[in-house]
């Protein structure tokens, strides 16, 4: 390895890559904390809401960049937040509430074919080729000493930790998050104490949806809008909810953090291709599941007997 | 003799001890019965020695081999077979499907073939292999007069008949030890007496039975010996009339359902 | 016209073998793998590469590739088979993605994204089995297919079919029924990517050039596609499922819509399918393939040899 400065600078990207997974990895793991699957189309709903988020940025942004475009694009990113979260309790109410009481199979089987629905849907309405969203603000790293960081990975750290603290707060402290908890403990248990479940699931897919929306949207200043852009970062998401303990917020928080180190310097410092940089992450499901199933910070569940 | 022997066996579960220490014995030939209240480790103690959990501590022997921790399967082709609290049967399958496929392991395991050849065998002489499994099945069904249901879906049986059908199932492993978890449960006054005899008839076969029961005119009547858990302990073991005096017990359980 | 759908029949089959093999994780042991597109492209490599650069006969390359494949299968199958359903979904998929990686970076031996060219033809008794020849070709991927479906079938209903349903209904009654669940599931992962290896040799003769482009996640939601549609757990409907994905994939050709109809439009009708047969007909069109019956097996046995006496006291017991 380099310098001091070289491996801050890896740090610095790891852990934008990483809140970014763990923003993705919320929704996967508020979902199957309550539901107990794993929704497959995650990754497409961010897809939808960074498209959104993106005409409407394109449409209000005007042409200098300033404080307008900065407003602008979190005004963007607000509406395409909500478009996701909409478009996840829909998703919900359609696809998966039926089959609450169906086999395990059932649901996820929807979810993949949800999934295909989405990401083909948007191919066909807005093409298969990437669109770029342009920066609000002049993306030149700022220089502290020998260490570069760019304005877009410091709003990325921003925006990741003013999510997760609200939303740790949000669980933790208020009403709705209670009953979201005990939703997620016993939902026959809850329903009899007057939590309308129904009602707490919806919520769960809408905070979800949003978040992710939120991370596509910070990403696509990076990588662009395209149909697929959630599959890939959806899956890695997924494996750090795993990694953390799915199930669990702060497994979700911490597990994506760790991939995104982990990929970050496993490429950098480990001599990893580059192009098998996504295969990181695979391996890592595999060998935390085989060791550690239940993840970091998850509780081992064990079926009854 | 002893059949079953279990020394020190502890279960914990992060902090919760579930099963701590206990020694349990089971005397060939005989009928035993593990009480205590709920939450006491009864089916935590048959899952462990079972093979469906690993213990934390302590050992299994039975036949005075150390089975302690080995697999579900390994354990039920040595000879130990059981069922379950909230019966598990194969419930898209037939009915006799479902007591066929206690037969599985038995078949065509000559000890001259090899894995592979016998995996050929079952392939090619199919229909040889059936017939000896499938007359073997309706043995036991017909054991508990279950024979006019066999091409029945095991879901679609009454509950009296799925809780019969699952003994069957394990019957036909042919253990020599069985393990039945609260196998009256749910059961009316009439079914429980059937399940009485039929559980006689079961040890008249030469098969060692232990029973977790709640319904106590079942374990009174037929139990040679109990054994009482109370908070993952063995509190006290001896005949049912000893059971009924022990203070212990009656302080735990007993005295509590008669008041 | 006719030569398009001799096309469809010819992809069917292709397709019907991978089918099944899903159907023997998926519809049998109820096990959801994702990975039938890396079984299948395993398959048309070991194929490309072993008649291309080692110049061996095709019929030899049909085994290997299936042996292959099982092998991956069996590595994919051993730490991931203790997983649950869903968890094994994602990790079969990410390997699906591995193998396309592996074999789109390792350019000495499967050309990289510039694929392997010039697959020679398959040949039977000096007669070529050339694939513009749509009606020799057909034969034989058909001839494949019902071999397969033989196998399959007669193994759903020997005692490792029971087991493996046995493992799908309850794993811990199973495993308490003295039924090694373990070696099951990975045979039935070996099973399953045999069938999609040798569907991938076929793939190999029949396009006579392989590119790591085609095996996407896509073909691995087909092949699911086709078993949820036809009906799990039944061969025959697994067929016929294969068959109506490959026609509605080629439907806007065969219309002559091509223009017209966007190429998403068939994958999103597949996600529908799976979400429209979820919610209202979970066991497919044709459902899953009846429970034999003691009746039927003497009806059966009547033909070949002498009625089992047991036979004759069920047939008292049930009136």
């Amino acid at each position: 390895m380099g310098s001091w400065a070289e491996f801050f600078q890896h740090l610095m990207n790891g852990l934008t890559l990483g809140g970014i997974y763990a923003l993705i990895a919320l929704g996967y793991t508020m979902v199957y904390g309550i539901l107990k699957f794993i929704n497959f189309a995650h990754g497409d709903i961010l897809m939808m809401g960074s498209y959104i988020g993106l005409f409407v940025y394109n449409a209000i942004r005007g042409e200098l960049l300033g404080f307008w475009t900065i407003i602008a694009f979190f005004l963007s990113m607000l509406v395409g937040m909500m478009f996701s979260a909409i478009l996840g309790m829909a998703i919900e109410k359609i696809a998966y509430k039926p089959l609450r009481k169906a086999t395990r199979l059932a649901p996820l089987l929807s979810a993949i074919g949800v999934s295909f629905i989405l990401s083909n849907l948007a191919a066909w309405m807005w093409g298969t080729k990437s669109k770029k969203l342009e920066y609000p603000f002049d993306n030149s790293p700022i220089h502290l000493g020998d260490i570069a960081v760019t304005p877009h990975q410091i709003m990325i750290l921003v925006v990741v930790v003013v999510m997760m603290v609200a939303l740790k707060l949000f669980i933790d402290r208020s009403r709705l998050g209670k009953a979201m908890r005990a939703t997620s403990l016993d939902q026959d248990t809850a329903k009899l104490m007057g939590i309308k479940v129904d009602r707490i699931i919806a919520i769960t897919f809408a905070i979800g949806s949003a978040l992710a929306a939120t991370a596509g949207f910070l990403i696509a200043l990076e990588i662009k809008v395209y149909p697929s852009m959630g599959t890939m970062t959806g899956l890695k998401a997924f494996v750090a909810a795993v990694v953390g303990g799915i199930g669990n917020i702060s497994g979700a928080m911490v597990g994506g953090i760790l991939l995104g180190l982990i990929e970050t310097f496993g490429v950098a410092l480990l001599g990893i291709p580059y192009a098998l940089r996504d295969t990181i992450a695979f391996i890592i499901l595999i060998i935390i599941l085989l060791v550690k199933p239940e993840g970091l910070l998850g509780k081992a569940e064990k079926e009854k007997v | 003799m002893t059949l079953l022997e279990t020394q020190k066996l502890t279960r914990a579960y992060g902090g919760v001890v579930a099963v701590s220490e206990v020694d349990f014995e089971v005397e060939q030939g005989l009928i035993t019965g593990l009480i205590g209240p709920n939450g006491a480790g009864k089916t935590t103690l048959f899952n462990n020695i079972t093979g469906l959990d690993v213990p934390t501590s302590g050992t299994v022997q039975f036949k005075g081999k150390n089975i302690t921790g080995k697999n579900a399967h390994t354990i039920c082709r040595m000879g130990i077979a059981r069922t379950f609290q909230n019966i598990r049967l194969f419930k898209e399958l037939t009915v006799l499907e479902n007591v066929m496929l206690g037969r599985h392991f038995k078949v065509g395991r000559s000890a001259s073939t090899g894995r592979l050849a016998t995996a050929l065998k079952s392939f090619f002489s199919m229909e040889e292999e059936e017939s000896i499994m499938r007359e073997h099945a309706l043995k036991w069904l017909s054991f508990f007069h279950l024979e006019h249901l066999v091409d029945e879906l095991a879901k679609n049986l009454p509950y009296g008949h799925q809780r019969e059908l699952e003994i069957a199932r394990a019957l036909a492993t042919e253990p020599s030890l069985l393990f039945l978890d609260e196998p009256a449960a749910g059961m009316n006054p009439q079914e429980t007496d059937a399940l009485m005899k039929t559980i006689r008839k079961i040890r008249s076969l030469g098969i060692t039975v232990v029973l977790i029961e709640h319904d106590m005119k079942l374990v009174m009547n037929i139990c040679d010996t109990i054994t009482v858990l109370n908070y993952g302990q063995n509190i006290a073991q001896g005949t049912p009339s000893q059971i009924k005096r022990n203070p212990l017990v009656v302080e735990a359980y007993l005295g509590k359902e008669d008041a | 016209m006719l030569n398009f759908i001799l096309l469809i029949f010819i992809y069917s089959g292709i397709y019907a073998l991978m089918a099944m093999g899903q159907n023997v994780i998926t519809g049998y042991v109820g096990l959801l793998s994702l990975c039938q597109a890396g079984f299948f492209a395993i398959g048309s490599y070991a194929t490309a590469i072993l008649s291309v650069s080692y110049g061996w006969n095709f019929w030899l390359t049909v085994p290997i590739a299936g042996l292959l494949a099982a092998l991956a299968g069996i590595i994919i199958g051993l730490p991931t088979l203790r997983l649950k359903g869903d968890y094994l979904a994602i990790a079969t998929l990410g390997f699906g993605e591995i193998i396309r990686n592996i074999i789109n970076n390792w350019d000495s031996l499967t050309g990289g994204p510039m694929g392997i060219k010039r697959i020679p033809m398959a040949s039977i008794f000096g007669y070529t089995i050339n694939p513009f020849d749509k009606w020799a070709f057909l034969g034989m991927v058909w001839i494949f297919v019902l071999l397969g479906y033989l196998f399959f079938k007669r193994l759903a209903r020997s005692r490792i079919g029971r087991a493996l349903e046995a493992i799908r209904e309850d794993e811990i009654a199973a495993s308490s029924m003295g039924i090694n669940t373990t070696k099951y599931k990975v045979w039935a992962f070996a099973l399953g990517a045999f069938a999609a290896g040798v569907a991938g040799s076929l793939q190999a003769v029949f396009t006579l050039s392989v590119t790591p482009g085609p095996f996407t996640f896509m073909v691995s939601i087909m092949v699911l596609c086709m078993v949820v549609l036809g009906g799990m757990g039944n061969f025959i409907a697994v067929i016929l499922g294969a068959f109506l994905i490959q026609f509605i994939s080629y439907f806007p050709q065969l219309v002559g819509l091509s223009n017209v109809i966007p190429p998403q439009f068939k994958q999103i009708l597949f996600g529908l399918i799976l979400v429209v047969m979820m919610i209202w007909r979970p066991q497919g069109i044709l459902g899953r393939a009846p429970r034999m019956s003691i009746s039927g097996i003497r009806r059966k046995k009547r033909t070949t040899s002498n009625g089992g006496e047991s036979g004759d006291t069920i047939q008292g017991g049930s009136r």
